[in-house]
């Protein structure tokens, strides 16, 4: 996030697309929740009419996919109208003639045929964001899940520039991150792209400083592989992917296309995983290893408002489960690999810091609870709870990016003529290897169900409540419908966490070109009564 | 706003609490400016995240010029005021008034495993001395034991009609889920149509549970663990789902967790909570956890095995990885779900190890 979750109450408009904030992130929806009692106006672009739509002045149910194009159209009523903070434009950003040019075109009428919401809707979601004195952008994966998830978020941030609603409190461009350390593991270096602190890979100087840091002449100088990727080459003759380490994530359940990514890890010669329960992953493993979980280890983690927080262990691991980084360095230690004489995650978190520009400021005793959103450069500094106050990183202007409509990687046809889009539950965590087994938890929800609109349901013939079949190009599952006109007409919705009714069985029709995030928001399937 | 350091007070408005001279801004209540002198002011209806209420009346205080005590809370600062919080008139009030709301409940003493303010009352009785019984009457409220969800007692026996739950659910959640029926000894606290929780707007984040000033509301999951003899033991950490990154203190009785309560001080929630960071933490004590290594067999099935063989054998396949198709044959996914510490460790352990570029987390998922 670029701006705080304090001040959530703050904008006096505020535009919310593809999140659905009081399921995923319910504690900072009382925020938004709040600004609306102070009189903020609230524009919400989702497919789905989410609890969080349900309380908007204005929804947008937007065909699934559809969000550059309203995006677009949203801009061209801002510039036709006049409400672009030319001051801030000619300030700080760049290339805003030939954005201005590129616009013209891009008319809510043109875009109410692509979005499927009428033009008068998207102009006035553009007059409100536009005239805001204080308006703030939200997002989630309903933006980011596509095949053009950096076109969307890219086009989010035009309209940002074009109203200079960035830099300021209660502005902002600003993205809830999915899971509890999410930002850490990217703050943290895990990422094929950087070193930790976002030092990028490309960078020789970078190459130099982490050769002499892990006392590793080899590292190479670029060449990276995001996980998509090294999931297609595991078992590859050429260049392929043979031993891996799983940490922590479900992967066979919470990927795409299931069925690819289950062959991917049986051709692997070696896989480790680490985890607290035996998760269907765990179960394809040669080793696995036992976590100690949270609640019983120290350590640090990251919040998407980039607040840098300690966790503590109240009780003892479990059996003999050990922490992540005690496992991790046990096993490079075998390995004969430098640099792992850890004894605490203090030792792990104090090197960290040593080696990010953005946490160069912090060390274990510190952070307290939660007293720093970083970067914090230097020690003394105070941290940066809002970005882009006087100037964009590395003090470069704010582009404005050329970017076009294009369909989803798959479109409804006649052999799958509904769109399926998924997401999550209130009361579920993602495959539920948590919140499954937390007691209670079956009494609210103990079931999947496919949502589809209660005229759907006439029109197919299929009862409330009974069990249908549901395919699309990848594969087939069973699970029971529940009438809802959440969804619209011809959009069904379902979340991914529960294996019985494993939805990622269907999914993974496309991937974003740039960031290879799946397009798990949207695949068009058939439903079948069984 | 209580102790905020950006307000700015004017320096031309004054107040006088206790023979205590102070400077104070516009808008502030007697209750904000004297909680700031550190008073020790009573009160049962109070939430510094809510409205000021009024309600119980216990905050009242004696303003010169004024014929009546004042509800402290609700009543603005005007400038050149002077304020007696504690004298000898509203201590006296205050404890009959103290005798009057414990003499409504079944009883004053409740287990800590309640709720977080759950023991407000049971304070202030003690502190007051007002157990004296002088009003052994009528009772106000209704214990619902029919909703049978898992989380939320609602024992309204105990109930003392302060609205903090009500206004919690509208003010701090937005939600509206339960509301008040009926006044006087009739008063309940009740959802639409009197539904179970279930069937209303709640969303069991907890919060009515949370600012129960006597523990009406309850957490039943904690108090399945009220037997336990261990004293309550509380360890301040965050909440391990979303990425709001919610301050929670986890209450442990000897090694096992028995419930979680929201950190009021928690610079990302302030107090507030959701169902997963409210009741879902049992997961870690759950007997699917794993207890050892595992090496998987030719038969497919696991052994258990010691820390030393699993690492030594977790190293040699990477080690047999990199002899046979190269040190570019090695993939590391970390978890988003983990501290910086095991993403720092498993990056560097593909850096350090393997010289590539090899390593990602479950961001694209």
């Amino acid at each position: 996030m670029s701006n705080p979750l304090k001040d959530m109450d703050k904008p006096d408009t505020i535009f919310a697309i593809g999140t659905n904030m009081t399921e995923c992130h319910p504690v900072a929806a009382t925020g938004l929740k709040k600004a609306l009692t102070k009189g903020a106006k609230l524009v919400v672009a989702d497919p789905r009419k989410t609890r969080l739509a349900e309380l908007a002045h204005l929804h947008l149910p937007i065909r699934v996919g559809s969000d550059v194009a309203l995006l677009l159209a949203m801009a061209h009523v801002i510039v036709r109208e006049g409400l672009t903070d030319q001051e801030f434009i000619s300030d700080r950003c760049a290339e805003y003639e030939a954005f201005e040019t590129h616009l013209k075109e891009f008319t809510p009428d043109w875009a109410s045929g692509i979005c499927e919401v009428p033009a008068a809707d998207i102009e006035q979601a553009a007059l409100w964001y536009g005239k805001a004195k204080l308006g703030a952008i939200y997002y989630t994966l309903g933006i980011t899940e596509h095949i053009c998830g950096v076109d969307n978020v890219q086009s989010l941030c035009n309209l940002a520039l074009l109203t200079g609603n960035l830099g300021k409190e209660g502005t902002g461009i600003n993205p809830m991150r999915g899971q509890n350390n999410i930002q850490g593991a990217g703050d943290c270096g895990a990422v094929p792209a950087n070193y930790p602190g976002f030092q990028p890979i490309v960078n020789p100087e970078f190459q130099e400083k982490f050769k002499e840091a892990y006392q590793q002449p080899d590292l190479d100088l670029g060449n990276s592989m995001t996980k998509v990727t090294a999931l297609n080459m595991c078992g590859q003759e050429k260049n392929g992917i043979h031993a891996m380490i799983i940490d922590g994530e479900n992967t066979l359940v919470t990927d795409p296309d299931k069925n690819h990514c289950e062959k991917a890890l049986k051709a692997l010669d070696h896989l480790v995983v680490i985890d607290i329960f035996l998760t269907e992953t765990a179960q394809m493993a040669d080793i696995v290893l036992p976590a100690s979980a949270w609640g019983e280890t120290d350590g640090v983690q990251a919040n998407t408002e980039r607040r840098v927080q300690r966790l503590r262990a109240a009780v003892p691991s479990h059996g003999e489960s050990k922490p992540d980084w005690w496992i991790i360095s046990g096993i490079a230690k075998e390995l004969g690999i430098p640099g792992f004489e850890f004894d605490s995650a203090k030792d792990v978190f104090n090197e960290l810091c040593s080696l990010s520009p953005i946490y160069k400021g912090l060390n274990w005793d510190n952070i307290g609870d939660g007293n720093y959103q970083w970067p914090v450069p230097e020690e003394g500094h105070p941290g940066t709870p809002i970005l882009h106050q006087d100037e964009f990183k590395d003090g470069k202007p704010g582009l404005f990016k050329i970017i076009g409509y294009r369909d989803p990687a798959e479109v409804i046809d006649d052999d799958y003529p509904v769109w399926l889009t998924t997401g999550r539950r209130l009361q579920a965590y993602h495959t539920r290897t948590q919140t499954g087994r937390a007691s209670g938890i079956d009494y609210l929800l103990s079931e999947e169900t496919l949502e589809v609109h209660p005229d759907d349901l006439a029109a197919w013939d299929i009862a409330d409540g009974s069990l249908i079949k549901m395919a699309s190009r990848r594969g087939e599952i069973e699970l029971k419908v529940e009438a809802t006109t959440r969804s619209p007409r011809g959009t069904v919705f379902t979340s991914f966490s529960f294996a019985e009714t494993n939805v990622n069985i269907l999914t993974g029709s496309g991937y974003d070109p740039i960031t290879q995030t799946a397009e798990l928001k949207v695949c068009p399937v058939r439903i079948k009564p069984v | 706003m209580i102790n905020d350091p950006n307000s700015t007070i004017a320096a031309d408005l004054s107040i006088t609490i206790d023979g205590q001279s102070t400077t104070f801004s516009e808008g502030e209540t007697i209750y904000e400016i004297s909680k700031r002198l550190q008073k020790d002011i009573p009160t049962l209806c109070y939430d510094d995240r809510l409205d000021a209420f009024g309600g119980c009346r216990l905050c009242v205080v004696e303003v010169e010029g004024i014929r009546n005590p004042v509800a402290s809370c609700t009543t603005q600062a005007s400038d050149g005021m002077v304020v007696k919080t504690a004298p000898p008139k509203i201590e006296k009030m205050r404890k009959t008034l103290l005798e009057l709301v414990a003499s409504e409940n079944r009883q004053v003493d409740v287990d800590p495993l309640r709720g977080l303010a759950s023991q407000e009352l049971s304070t202030l009785v003690n502190k007051y001395g007002a157990r004296s019984g002088r009003f052994a009457g009528a009772k106000s409220g209704t214990t619902n034991l029919q909703d049978a969800n898992p989380f939320i007692l609602r024992d309204y026996e105990q109930c003392i009609s302060c609205y903090r739950c009500v206004r919690v659910c509208a003010e701090q959640e937005g939600d509206y889920a339960i509301t008040v029926a009926n006044r006087g000894f009739d008063t309940q606290i009740t959802t639409e149509f009197n539904n179970d929780l279930r069937d209303s707007d709640c969303t069991f984040c907890g919060q009515c549970v949370q600012t129960c000033p006597t523990g009406a509301l309850a957490d039943k999951k904690a108090l399945r663990s009220e037997e336990l003899p261990e004293e309550i033991k509380k360890t301040r950490t965050v909440c391990p789902y979303c990425a709001v990154g919610c301050s929670i203190d986890l209450m442990t009785k000897g090694d096992k967790i028995v419930g979680a309560q929201p950190a009021m001080e928690g610079p990302a929630n302030k107090g507030a909570l959701c169902i997963k960071g409210q009741f879902t933490y049992d997961f870690i004590q759950h007997e699917d956890r794993l207890k050892k290594p595992l090496i998987k067999q030719a038969d497919g099935s696991f052994k258990e095995v010691e820390w030393d063989e699993a690492l030594k054998a977790a190293a040699k396949g990477f080690a047999d990885a990199r002899a046979k198709y190269g040190r570019h044959s090695i993939y590391g996914i970390a978890s988003g779900r983990a501290p910086h510490e095991a993403a720092y460790s498993m990056q560097k352990f593909i850096r350090a190890g393997f010289g590539t570029h090899h390593i990602d987390n479950c961001s694209r998922a």
